[in-house]
């Protein structure tokens, strides 16, 4: 096991050293899941602009890269080097408060990030007409587009998402899909683990297949609810 | 942390939210008492500041488990994680939450119910000092039993005997400064020795919490 200093990256600061400085730069890197290594060997680089699509199977780790990436959890070796406080992470959950309104959830979010854009993220998410409506209220589809607006109000730069389209009926997903490339081409990087076609003819692909470890490919199937 | 603080206390008030849980809890305990017991104001005298710091720390265990899990079940924990506010402010404003909605009503309420249990005239003041000292150690040990049971579900009972050890020097310092109170005898000892329960654990544990939040986030 490499010991890697993720949040050391980050203060010190020397990813500004290099050339490319604010890419997203991942190179040799092995994640687990449950103390087994379920991909090793993944590298790639990010840069402004760029967004990058995962696919793979059902367990084959995107969602323990992407929560890796986050600094959710350890890595097993390899680096991750990114600018410090850029990134933030959409997960299946959209941490969203039932008892809060659209309008009131978003505020919270914007709040802890310390940037406003509310009512412009309710906008571009299609929710100003329900910014009054309490989030239990909404359906499957309101809430993701709820949990994808809350991306606009934490002016990261680099957005990592996990199956943000699950539960968006067509126009929601293009209408995500244009968010995405407003994102991108301001500057933003984006990083979607997704078995859907979002649209995104200029986003690279990245099949993870071939970086499957070679423990975890005996133990085929071995979790699949953590897919 | 503002925003947090605010967001937990609107969620706490709203509908479901929990508060007066424990408030309600403290009131059954120091109504039922005294029918159990029975009658004898001298009995109840002699049993109230026990009574009603044990009621008080009951109360607060409610409502212990409430303190993370229910943003671990909607991935605002997760959110939260990377979010630009460390880990240990999330902890200590959470805590700090919990303490408003439980602890602080619990030290307000108590001198009533203290009138119920026949508590000495004298040991009032002493029994909203020794509240008002030791719900905070409270609220902050039940975060860190909370933080170390997040992943796991229905970790009520879990806290419960996690935290009810650690609960137990905050108690017997906290009963006897109202004890002491109400027969007029010294009671700096056992505050000072409250007060410092609190302060090493609004110090030290926020640290433990937030570490232990992080292993259960892998």
């Amino acid at each position: 096991m490499v010991p890697q200093d993720f949040h050391g990256v980050f203060s010190r600061g020397m990813a500004w050293d290099r050339a490319g400085a604010m890419d997203l730069v991942v190179d040799t890197l092995a994640v687990a899941r449950g103390g087994l290594t379920v991909l090793e060997g993944v590298s790639f680089t990010l840069a402004p602009g760029q967004a990058l699509v995962l696919r793979g199977p059902n367990g084959v780790g995107k969602t323990t890269l992407l929560r890796t990436l986050a600094g959710l959890q350890p890595a097993v070796s390899g680096t991750i080097s990114v600018p410090p406080e850029s990134l933030t992470y959409a997960a299946h959950a959209d941490g969203l408060k039932a008892v809060l309104t659209v309008e009131e959830n978003l505020q919270f979010w914007a709040a802890i990030h310390g940037v406003g854009g509310v009512a412009d993220a309710m906008a571009q998410m299609n929710l100003s007409d329900l910014r009054a409506r309490r989030a239990a209220n909404l359906s499957a589809g309101q809430k993701r587009r709820l949990g994808l607006a809350r991306l606009l109000v934490t002016g990261r730069a680099i957005w990592v998402l996990d199956e943000p389209t699950v539960s968006l009926d067509a126009a929601s997903v293009a209408l995500f899909a244009g968010v995405v490339r407003a994102h991108l081409a301001g500057g933003g990087m984006v990083l979607i683990a997704t078995h859907i076609d979002l649209g995104l003819d200029e986003a690279q692909v990245l099949d993870l297949t071939p970086f499957k470890a070679r423990v975890a490919a005996l133990s085929d199937g071995f979790d699949e609810a953590f897919a | 942390m503002m925003a947090l603080l605010l967001r937990d206390l609107r969620l706490a008030f709203r509908a479901g939210g929990g508060f007066g849980l424990g408030l309600a809890f403290f009131l059954l305990v120091a109504v039922l008492v005294p029918l159990g017991v029975g009658p004898e104001p001298a009995t109840l005298a002699k049993i109230a500041p026990g009574i009603l710091w044990v009621g008080a720390l009951l109360a607060c265990l409610l409502s212990l488990d409430r303190i993370f899990a229910l943003d671990f079940e909607d991935g605002s924990l997760d959110l939260l994680a990377t979010s630009p506010i460390p880990l240990e402010g999330v902890v200590a404003v959470k805590a700090f939450a919990h303490w408003l909605v439980t602890g602080l009503p619990l030290t307000v309420a108590a001198p009533v119910l203290g009138v119920l249990l026949n508590l000495a005239g004298q040991g009032y003041l002493w029994l909203v000092v020794s509240l008002a000292a030791g719900t905070p150690a409270l609220s902050v040990i039940g975060a860190f039993g909370a933080a170390l049971t997040v992943g796991v579900k229905r970790g009520g009972l879990l806290v419960s005997l996690l935290v009810l050890p650690l609960y137990v020097p905050t108690l017997i310092f906290g009963a006897e400064v109202v004890k002491r109170g109400a027969t007029g005898a010294e009671v700096q000892v056992p505050l000072l020795l409250l007060a410092g329960i609190t302060a090493g654990a609004v110090a030290f544990l926020p640290f433990a919490a937030a570490a232990a939040l992080r292993v259960n986030l892998r």
